[in-house]
């Protein structure tokens, strides 16, 4: 195979029409190559910031409104301006730790093109003067860390990266970091403490967020890969153009990770508000629908800690706003499909098994209500539940997260969605995330966990 | 007086907050749970101390907050208040999730109360009781954990009982500076531990047992000795080092059992050393003396012990003492210590030594440190003063951490979190050296030369790089003001160096002002009533012209230990009283004190324990123990006065020092003029300028910060003058250790183990040099003795220095130490 | 059971020496201990504490908290089968069910010829190509239960295992501990500087140089 040709190649990856401001390059077996990737227009974003102020810089990315790809949805260039003036150094973390159930696209953006997140780290440095870049990747991405690595060396051999990039008084190092296996070092201030070589352990945020004293204490912008992975294409193209593409108020592309049992699970990146689940679920340039012989049962629409939907709710688009005022959240992109043959039960202790497996311990409520949770449900599933565990269940959920908790419209019992977000008892999402599908598959479901305590076997599907 | 309520500063910066529907100012900046318990609103809470930093671990504290985007549940120690914020907690919302946030708490902790040295005073038991669901609704199996680990050779953890609040682990690596426990594991799997091997051998390990909110923590001294129901307990101050640190002191059954750090502001913020904390095992032991002795062959009609001490009347010893004091001038009467005493004590043995015995050859300090008049000359602060954010300390001969546990803490605390810089001048790097802004160690016997050079830097002196000198000179003299904690220096150099060093600190810097951290418990209070030659009560001089009520004071200035040894050992010493000390140990130069007591005709002792001089004593009187079988006060190194308690009745028939002064003063005919003390404090008023607006009851007052002695000193003193050493030999260092063989440390079980051992420390450059490896044993011989210990490389030794730990197990630094001699030269040569 | 190999010392400096803080160096040092032992023992704990400068006690609680550090020697290969909830759909846990009964261990269990160490495991960033799993941090992508049996054999063989992607075709799979194959080469006279935060007190060179309006 010729590998100049541009064939279908990174496992996972589903190319699909439509403009690709990240994903460009995925098809090229050597797209993570300086070489290849100079051949199709790496590093032409940094030289269109370069040859701006870095203000000016800063000020495009504010008026694309490149929203966070990592989860929250923020807007880059508006966290951007919340350094405060005058304290320095400030630093850049990018969040490569990818770990929510369900979300893969940042390890391929990183296998397949670190180039091109390092031409936006550079970028994001150069606008708001952080001075040091530290590339978090998560511990068990091997190939991530080896193809950001070599990239790395190449684009500080070729004067990219370190003192005087390019010939001009801009001067930075990325430093290469990577984690060694905590889902919660994802949040922000928990990655904060583990590059500083301590227990993962979010911090209480307000009054101070990251921006404002961060890493070291310094303000530290943390941003996702995906998010940073934009600013090339928006450098070389502008920010009309960026807005171009997908909805007013989010422009632009991102990448979803379709998974379970649909036709043709991959990552696609599609424009973001104008897109709906029912285009990625079952178009033909998609996913293709459910496999075959089987319906929709339910869906995860943006990772294990969003409560989940069901087949009534596919037309809702990509969007954050629409997908939050139904009861969820659009997160981090990860949509998991589970159909008819799904047990509710079991599906519903796998997340939760998730999140009580990776809570750090530091709030009461998490810490014990996780687990408490996962045990109930355990017993339930092994048959050996009570009838008061139902309950039981949703309170102890209510104490890590007060209700009434997020969740989707459902017109059968006449019931209406609970907006985005939760409430909490705890300092971080992670423990509240535990409830997301409790309290989702205990109002949809509610007779199949019946079912498993009293011990009639119930037709498992919708 | 220094009390904390200056209301009006609220109202100046007052931030109003509505709690439950009341209105009240907080201060700004002020964390909403401490400003609603400073009007009267306890939020519950686990993690939150008021001396660390907030983590909002355990969650308990909740509280809805309305900050204008409406109500929301908040962790009320995280939070800081803000104009207009309403706080609600009561409400069913807050009610319902501190509710659940205790159900978490307790779905894992075992049912032990019964069995847990916790029970009766435990936050979670309380909370439960009051507000905890009836039945458990957690049906599965608790987590398991070995039970009780000893993490260090006085705490035990029990990780079944802890909630995880982070305040061991905060106050170990915030406070203490010895991250030696830590989280370790994940999520539920999450426990306090140590690294294997390595325990948490902190000095201050016995905090982390009283903030501990559950019974995961306890001390072995208190472990199984008690239930809280049966304690009382006062108020009281630590006696064991000049710190004054207040307590709480809890006895059970007219034992002893606990003693707790109370959060004095001015003070110890609620800590203590371990050496403090654990201090009264000593007054618990079976050795305590218990009625007078007597040696056989003193008695006249022999009996079969021969010239053992035998225990006789008190009517018996206080003849005896008579006798033997009769006809004998006032020059060849020695006395030793006192620092052991309550201000009481000292100031009736000041009156009946310089006013009935008419000597002044008294000497509370025993060798350590500049004398008595250098250091009342000096202008004195306070700690809050030393530790002034932004501020600047010199440390100058001494090593808090070692010996004034809490004032290292507190030093610590300004430098790591208020920007003070310290910066240490010493033997050798102290306990401060890791947050130090610089450090000047010069050679032995030099440092008088090193704080010249400070006042006007030309270059290298006593061994430190000109450089350092003159940037810390430079800082120094930009001051407006800053403060000198001055210690003992090198016991190894004679104390003239250590007082000339500070006399010439305080003429070269107008800007300086001091704090003694002296050894020794209440030496300041012995000081300031007279226990020290040339001095009288209230920081005033002996002399012709001598103030004051008393009659008969000594015209001329008396010896110090020194004097008095080298004058006992020309024979020129009849009786000597020893005042709760033990010079054959603690005096450093120990074939001094050996010849010199040796010659002594009759020794005559006070005390609560027998100690190796004693042991040699005639007549011993058995003395309660000032620490908590007496009422009276103590004078720290600020000057502060505070409450010493009475808690528990003295063994046999010991009674308080200032009774065994005036009956002796009795027997020799003479009324002190005081049978309780409240009339020796009317006596001491009257010769004391310093005290004699002070009220008891004023220091007595539990509730206060105690009462700050000003104004009175000595007028300025001459610096003595110091032979300058010239040998090229190794010089000898020797500085104290938190734990040594001293009497009372080695009278408590759980701390007489902890005494490191002494060993041989060089700079890298000899180590090499000399051809040692790590591990070596070496022999260390000086013209007065010789110790065999093993040898060190430590960079914070000067070079030219050897140094050596004092009154350690496995060597004794003092019979190395010729105090006629400003430094003491040795050689060293491997043994092994 | 060992501490750093003086190689090893010498990669440590430089990667310490990358951060304005030495601590911040210490996960990827526990991999490097990790890489030169195939798993993290006490002694190379209490060597990191010395190399950044902190307790061995604080090395251990950052140690424990991560899951990839092993604090027992485990095989030379980690098969680290995900069953979260993606895989889960398509057939995770009965891929982990055959991997037990295949490799005659439970999760968290190593094979008696100390050749694989079994772990269930969470969401590995693969969820499109489920069921999957991990060796020694290589993906195996939509296993089959033959599929897993193939990897086992070629392992086992000593031959390149088809079924595994590797960062660069038929690269070998090193043993537990080596993560990626090359590491960063960014030493101090390429690097643009690190100075700890103090010792920054303004704004980089190019943003005022550069500025045409108030920044921020
Ligand atoms: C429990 C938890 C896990 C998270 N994990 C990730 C993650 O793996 N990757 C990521 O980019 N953001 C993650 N986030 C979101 C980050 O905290 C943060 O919002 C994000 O990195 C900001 O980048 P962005 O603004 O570019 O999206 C997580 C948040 C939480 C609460
Ligand atoms: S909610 Fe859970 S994961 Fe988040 S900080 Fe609290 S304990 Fe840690
Ligand atoms: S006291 Fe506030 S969270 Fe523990």
């Amino acid at each position: 195979m010729s590998t100049g040709e541009y064939v279908p190649h990174a496992p996972g990856y589903v190319d699909s029409p439509g403009t690709k401001m990240v994903t460009s390059r995925f098809g090229y077996e050597d797209s993570y190559t300086l070489e290849r990737s100079l051949a199709t227009g790496g590093y032409e974003g940094l030289k269109a910031a370069l040859a701006q102020a870095p203000d000016a810089c800063h000020g495009i990315t504010r008026d694309a409104t490149v929203l966070g790809r990592g989860g929250a949805g923020f807007p880059a260039g508006i966290k951007w301006g919340f350094c405060p003036a005058e304290v320095w150094p400030r630093y850049l973390v990018v969040n490569g730790d990818e770990s929510e159930p369900g979300t893969y696209k940042d390890r391929l953006l990183m296998e397949r093109d670190p180039h091109q997140l390092i031409e936006g780290c550079l970028i994001a440095c150069y606008a708001i003067g952080l001075s040091q870049c530290f590339l978090y990747v998560r511990g068990e991405m091997a190939i991530a860390q080896q193809r950001l690595a070599d990239a790395l060396n190449e684009a500080y051999e070729a004067g990219y990266i370190g003192k005087n990039i390019l010939g001009t008084d801009f001067s930075v190092d990325i430093i290469l970091h990577w984690g060694a296996g905590a889902y919660i070092v994802g949040e922000e201030t928990a990655l904060i403490e583990s590059l500083e070589g301590n227990r993962g352990m979010p911090r209480l945020k307000p009054p101070f967020f990251p921006a404002a004293v961060g890493l070291y204490g310094q303000p530290t912008i943390v941003n996702n890969v995906e998010t940073l992975a934009n600013l090339p294409w928006l450098m070389v193209n502008g920010a009309d153009a960026y807005k171009e593409h997908g909805s007013e108020t989010s422009p632009g592309t991102r990448m979803f990770a379709v998974s379970g049992h649909v036709k043709r699970p991959g990552v696609y990146e599609v424009e973001q508000g104008i897109t709906t689940y029912e285009d990625l679920i079952y178009g033909d340039d998609y996913c293709q629908g459910i496999r075959d012989g089987h319906e929709l049962k339910m869906f995860i629409p943006g990772g294990g800690s969003a409560p989940w939907l069901f087949p009534e709710h596919v037309s809702l688009p990509l969007e954050a706003r629409p997908v939050g005022a139904a009861g969820t959240m659009l997160g981090s992109g990860a949509i998991v499909i589970m159909d008819d043959s799904t047990d509710a039960v079991k599906a519903c202790l796998r997340v939760v098994r998730f999140f009580a497996r990776e809570s750090c311990g530091k709030c009461a409520p998490c810490r014990e209500g996780t687990s408490w949770e996962e045990k109930i449900l355990q017993r339930i599933l092994d048959g050996n539940g009570r009838p008061e565990d139902i309950d039981l269940l949703l309170d102890v959920a209510d104490n890590i997260s007060p209700g009434p908790y997020p969740v989707a419209s459902d017109e059968s019992q006449g019931l209406e969605a609970v907006p985005f977000p939760p409430r909490q008892t705890t300092i971080c999402p992670l423990g509240p995330s535990s409830v997301a599908p409790i309290t989702s598959a205990i109002r949809r479901f509610r007779h199949e966990f019946d079912a498993k305590i009293s011990g009639v076997p119930v037709e498992v599907g919708s | 007086m220094t009390a904390t309520e200056p209301e009006a500063e609220v109202v100046a910066d007052g931030v109003p907050v509505t709690i439950d529907g009341v209105e009240i100012l907080a201060n700004k900046g002020e964390l909403l749970i401490a400003a609603a318990e400073r009007h009267g609103v306890y939020i519950p809470r686990f993690c939150y101390h008021p001396r660390m930093k907030p983590v909002g671990m355990c969650r308990m504290c909740l509280v809805e907050v309305d900050t204008g985007r409406g109500p929301g549940l908040q962790p009320s120690c995280m939070l800081p208040v803000s104009d207009g914020m309403t706080v609600l907690t009561e409400s069913d919302v807050t009610k319902k999730a501190q509710d659940g946030v205790l159900e978490f708490l307790l779905i894992n902790h075992p049912l032990d109360c019964p069995v847990c040295d916790k029970g009766g005073e435990c936050p979670l038991q309380d909370q439960t009781m009051a507000f905890g669901p009836g039945e458990s609704r957690f049906v599965e199996e608790k987590r398991h954990f070995k039970k009780p680990i000893p993490i260090s050779d006085i705490v035990y953890l029990d990780r079944e009982r802890c909630i995880l609040c982070d305040r061991c682990t905060r106050f170990a690596s915030e406070v203490a500076g010895d991250p030696l426990i830590h989280f370790q594991a994940r999520g539920n799997q999450t426990e306090v531990n140590t690294f294997p091997d390595e325990p948490f051998s902190s000095y201050f390990s016995g905090n982390t047992v009283q903030i501990c909110p559950v019974g995961a923590l306890t001390a072995k001294p208190y472990r199984f000795k008690a239930r809280p129901w049966d304690l009382s307990e006062i108020a009281s101050t630590a006696t064991l080092d000049a710190v004054g640190s207040r307590i709480t002191v809890q006895s059970s059954r007219n034992q002893v059992l606990r003693y707790l750090g109370v959060d004095s502001d001015p003070v110890n913020w609620g800590w203590l050393s371990d050496k403090e904390r654990f201090s009264f095992e000593a007054w618990n032991s079976d050795a305590r003396l218990t009625q007078p002795l007597l040696r056989g062959d003193s008695l006249g009609n022999p009996t079969d012990e021969g010239d053992q001490l035998v225990a006789g009347s008190w009517a018996l010893a206080l003849t005896k003492v008579a006798e033997a004091l009769d006809g004998v001038e006032p020059e060849r009467i020695a006395v030793f210590g006192g620092a052991r005493m309550t201000n009481e004590g000292q100031y009736a043995w000041a009156k009946l030594i310089k006013s009935v015995l008419r000597t002044d050859n008294v000497d509370a300090q025993l060798g350590d440190g500049a004398g008595g008049k250098a250091l009342l000359s000096l202008p004195r602060t306070t700690i809050d003063a030393a530790c002034t954010p932004g501020g600047t300390v010199v440390v100058l001969g001494a090593d808090p951490k070692e010996t004034h546990g809490s004032l290292f803490l507190r030093l610590r605390h300004a430098a790591e979190n208020d920007g003070a810089s310290i910066i240490e001048i010493a033997p050798r790097s102290s306990g401060l050296a890791p947050y130090a802004t610089s450090s000047l160690y010069p050679v032995p016997g030099e440092l008088d030369q090193l704080v010249d050079a400070l006042g006007d830097p030309f270059g290298d002196a006593a061994g430190v790089d000109g450089d350092d000198i003159a940037a810390v000179s430079e800082r120094l003299r930009n001051e407006e003001s800053f403060t000198v904690v001055v210690g003992s220096g090198s016991l190894g150099d004679s104390p003239a160096v250590i007082e000339r060093a500070v006399l010439r600190m305080a003429a070269l810097f107008p800007n300086a002002s001091f704090l003694p951290a002296l050894h020794r418990g209440n030496v300041m209070g012995a000081l300031d009533m007279g226990l020290a030659p040339g001095l009288l009560p209230g920081r005033q001089a002996v002399g012709p012209e001598a103030p004051g009520t008393w009659a008969n004071t000594p015209a001329m200035e008396g010896l110090d230990t020194t004097a008095m040894l080298h004058l006992a050992e020309e024979g020129g010493i009849d009786v000597a009283i020893l005042l709760g000390c033990d010079p054959l140990t603690d005096f450093p130069d120990a074939g001094l004190a050996e010849r010199g007591f040796n010659k002594v005709s009759h020794l005559v002792a006070v005390d609560s324990l027998l100690n190796f001089t004693s042991t040699g004593a005639d007549i011993v009187f058995p003395a309660a123990a000032s620490a908590t079988e007496v009422d009276g006060t103590f004078t720290n190194i600020e000057g502060r006065l505070s409450p010493i308690s009475r808690k528990v009745t003295p063994p046999g028939t010991a009674r308080a020092d200032w009774m065994i002064a005036v009956e002796i003063a009795a027997q020799l005919g003479v009324d002190l003029g005081f049978i309780d003390i409240d009339e020796l404090w009317a006596d001491l008023a009257a010769a004391s300028p310093l005290h004699s607006g002070v009220a008891l009851g004023d220091v007595m007052a539990a509730d206060t910060d105690g009462v700050l002695l000003t104004g009175t000193s000595i007028d300025s003193v001459e610096p003595p003058a110091v032979d300058v050493p010239n040998s090229s030999d190794l010089r000898l260092v020797v500085t104290r250790k938190m734990y040594d063989e001293g009497t009372i440390l080695t009278h408590c079980p759980s701390l007489n183990q902890l005494a490191a051992g002494a060993s041989a420390s060089v700079n890298p450059t000899h180590f090499s040099a000399l051809g040692f490896s790590e591990g070596d044993e070496v022999k260390v011989t000086s013209q007065s003795g010789s110790v065999t210990v093993p040898v060190i490389s430590d960079p914070g030794v000067p070079a030219g220095a050897v140094a050596i730990e004092f009154n350690q197990p496995n060597a004794s630094a003092a019979s190395l130490l010729d105090s006629a001699r400003t430094v003491t030269t040795v050689s060293l040569e491997r043994v092994s | 059971m060992s501490r750093l190999t003086d190689a090893n010392v010498a990669l440590a400096r430089e990667m310490i020496a990358r951060y304005p803080r030495p601590k911040s160096a210490l996960i990827p040092l526990l991999h490097l201990a990790q890489e030169q032992e195939g798993w993290v023992s006490d002694d190379a704990m209490a060597h990191l504490a010395e190399l950044v400068g902190v307790t061995a006690a604080e090395v251990r609680g950052t140690c424990t908290f991560y899951e990839m550090f092993k604090l027992h020697p485990v095989g030379t290969y980690m098969v680290n089968v995900c069953t979260n909830i993606s895989c889960q759909l398509l057939g995770g846990e009965e891929l982990l069910h055959h991997a037990e009964e295949a490799l005659g261990i439970r999760p968290g269990g190593t094979t008696e010829d100390g050749l694989f160490t079994l772990e269930d495991v969470e969401c590995i960033a693969a969820c499109t190509e489920a069921p999957c799993m991990q060796v020694n941090y290589r993906y195996g992508l939509r296993l089959s239960t033959d599929d897993f049996d193939q990897i086992i054999a070629d392992l086992r063989a000593g031959r390149h295992p088809q079924g595994l992607v590797t960062a660069n075709p038929g690269e070998p799979i090193p043993s537990h501990g080596t993560l990626g194959l090359t590491r960063q080469q960014t030493g101090e006279s390429k690097m643009a500087g690190v100075l700890p935060p103090e010792q920054v007190n303004e704004a980089p060179v190019w943003l005022n140089a550069n500025a045409t309006e108030d920044a921020s």
